[in-house]
């Protein structure tokens, strides 16, 4: 086995094992912690495929504020029944089987794929030659700048929205 | 990557880190030096000369106290919260440029990656106060949490700033853009934003809410002690060095200066102008209520470094 698929064999299964974890931990800020220990994992392995900037941006978005903020609501809310009650609804037998399923239908067809997609012009020296942070910008700003502003205008509706919520009702 | 490029990246992190903990353990005497002369007061003076050796008396003390763990605490979080504040504060130091051409690792996204890792250092605190299991730290961990999303907001925003002018995220790139000219002078607004942001970061006075004694008494540190109560200060101290740090580098020019004192010396003296900054205003001003400190992150500097960044747009362009 060569050096980077040792270390790809080691994100894929300590990420499948992290996420388990976060879905089993029956104290939802250890479920919290666990995501946090996944989404280092996440960057790390951005890292590993040449992504600096995703990498970043990873752990700043995910880790550092929508993470903050989960533990934020899950410390203010009283969840000494959540843990005592039962965890899983009844179906869940059924999710595991689809779940199940749906693994092996991915390992079938993983088995049939025998040709590589072609390169594009983004190759790994040409992003290094100017740097991941200058060639996401120039991407994201002139191809597909219409599918950007599409996700700014729907994040500022989400604004909105919570703004509305927030505010109280005027007479 | 060759082994001897491995050997000198592993020569420098040990040598940085280790001269960093020295100044983490003396600038602590600086503090109580300062703001005891501020207040009238000597400061330390019974161990040494002046007091020289008393850093070393307070590590040796703490490091020998008992260790003691609330017995309803959750434990392992309990015991490594302190740690993830302290790994994610001295593992910042591997991008800062200390002179032209040394630093640990020269990240292209060296900003975000300083932005990333104070995020990560946040968890520390919060954790912390969650897991000893007691109201005050509690408090204090809530505080925290809602304190460092707000203000990571406004500093991200007024970096952006700097990035326009110098093209880059690179840290030894923006410290060669300023060769005409600190960006201090262009990026007003923006380093103000900047610094009252990093006050609220470090959770220093006027904003350190997380472990306001007189109220919280002492925050989310309340149930530590000894060695581990010691991580979250020194965490705390490595926060401060590596964002006045960042304010050199990034408004003040980094390790450039006039070549009678070689370019470090240059950036030790920045920096320990900021250090010197902090306490001045922890013997100054009070502390804010915590209502003003959300509305002045949320409705004065994020709107203003928004704002600086789209009169940083227009100048460039013109």
């Amino acid at each position: 086995m060569t050096l980077p698929q040792l270390f790809f064999t080691y994100f894929a299964i300590s990420m499948t094992i992290l996420s388990v974890l976060v879905v089993t931990r029956r104290n939802p800020v250890h479920s919290v912690l666990w995501m946090l220990v996944l989404f280092i994992h996440i960057a790390a392995l951005y890292l590993f495929l040449n992504a600096e900037f995703l990498a970043a941006v990873q752990i700043i978005v995910y880790a550092g504020a929508r993470l903050v903020l989960f533990v934020f609501v899950i410390m203010l809310l009283n969840l000494k029944k959540e843990k005592t009650e039962k965890k899983y609804q009844d179906q869940w037998p059924v999710g595991a089987g689809i779940s199940l399923l749906m693994i092996i239908f991915f390992v079938l067809i993983m088995g049939k794929i025998t040709e590589l997609p072609a390169l594009g012009k983004y190759s790994i020296e040409a992003i290094q030659s100017e740097g991941s942070l200058m060639t996401i910008g120039k991407v994201l700003y002139t191809e597909y700048i219409l599918p950007f502003e599409i996700a700014s205008v729907i994040l500022l509706v989400a604004i909105i929205g919570a703004v509305v919520l927030a505010k109280k009702r005027i007479e | 990557m060759s082994l001897s490029e491995i050997l000198w990246v592993l020569i420098k992190t040990v040598l940085v880190v280790s001269v960093f903990l020295l100044h983490v353990m003396y600038v602590q005497y600086f503090e109580r030096k300062v703001i005891g002369h501020m207040q009238g007061r000597m400061g330390p003076m019974r161990v040494g000369w002046h007091g020289l050796l008393q850093p070393i008396a307070d590590s040796i003390k703490l490091f020998f106290k008992e260790d003691i763990i609330p017995s309803s605490a959750d434990k392992p979080i309990f015991y490594i919260a302190p740690i993830i504040g302290v790994v994610a504060g001295v593992s910042t130091l591997a991008v800062i440029p200390l002179w032209s051409g040394f630093s640990i690792a020269d990240l292209n996204v060296g900003i975000l990656y300083i932005l990333a890792l104070s995020a990560l250092a946040s968890f520390s605190v919060i954790l912390g106060g969650w897991a000893s299991n007691s109201k005050y730290s509690f408090l204090g961990g809530l505080r925290s949490s809602a304190q460092v999303i707000s203000y990571e907001i406004a500093m991200g925003l007024s970096l952006v700033g700097v990035m326009m002018m110098s093209g880059s995220a690179n840290l030894s790139d923006i410290v060669n853009a300023q060769k005409g000219g600190w960006f201090i002078v262009p990026q007003f607004i923006a380093f103000v934003v900047f610094m009252i942001a990093v006050f609220a970061e470090t959770n220093r006075v006027p904003f350190d809410l997380p472990e306001a004694e007189t109220e919280l008494v002492s925050g989310f540190a309340t149930e530590y002690s000894g060695m581990r109560w010691a991580l979250f200060f020194m965490a705390e101290y490595a926060g401060m060095f590596v964002m006045s740090g960042l304010a050199v580098v990034c408004f003040f020019g980094g390790w450039s200066g006039p070549a009678f004192l070689p370019g470090v010396v240059w950036f030790l003296l920045k920096v320990y102008s900021f250090i010197f900054l902090f306490f001045w205003v922890r013997a100054t001003l009070p502390r804010y209520r915590y209502d003003q400190l959300m509305g002045l992150g949320w409705k004065l500097f994020i709107p203003l470094a928004l704002a600086n960044i789209i009169l940083t747009g227009l100048i460039k362009l013109l």
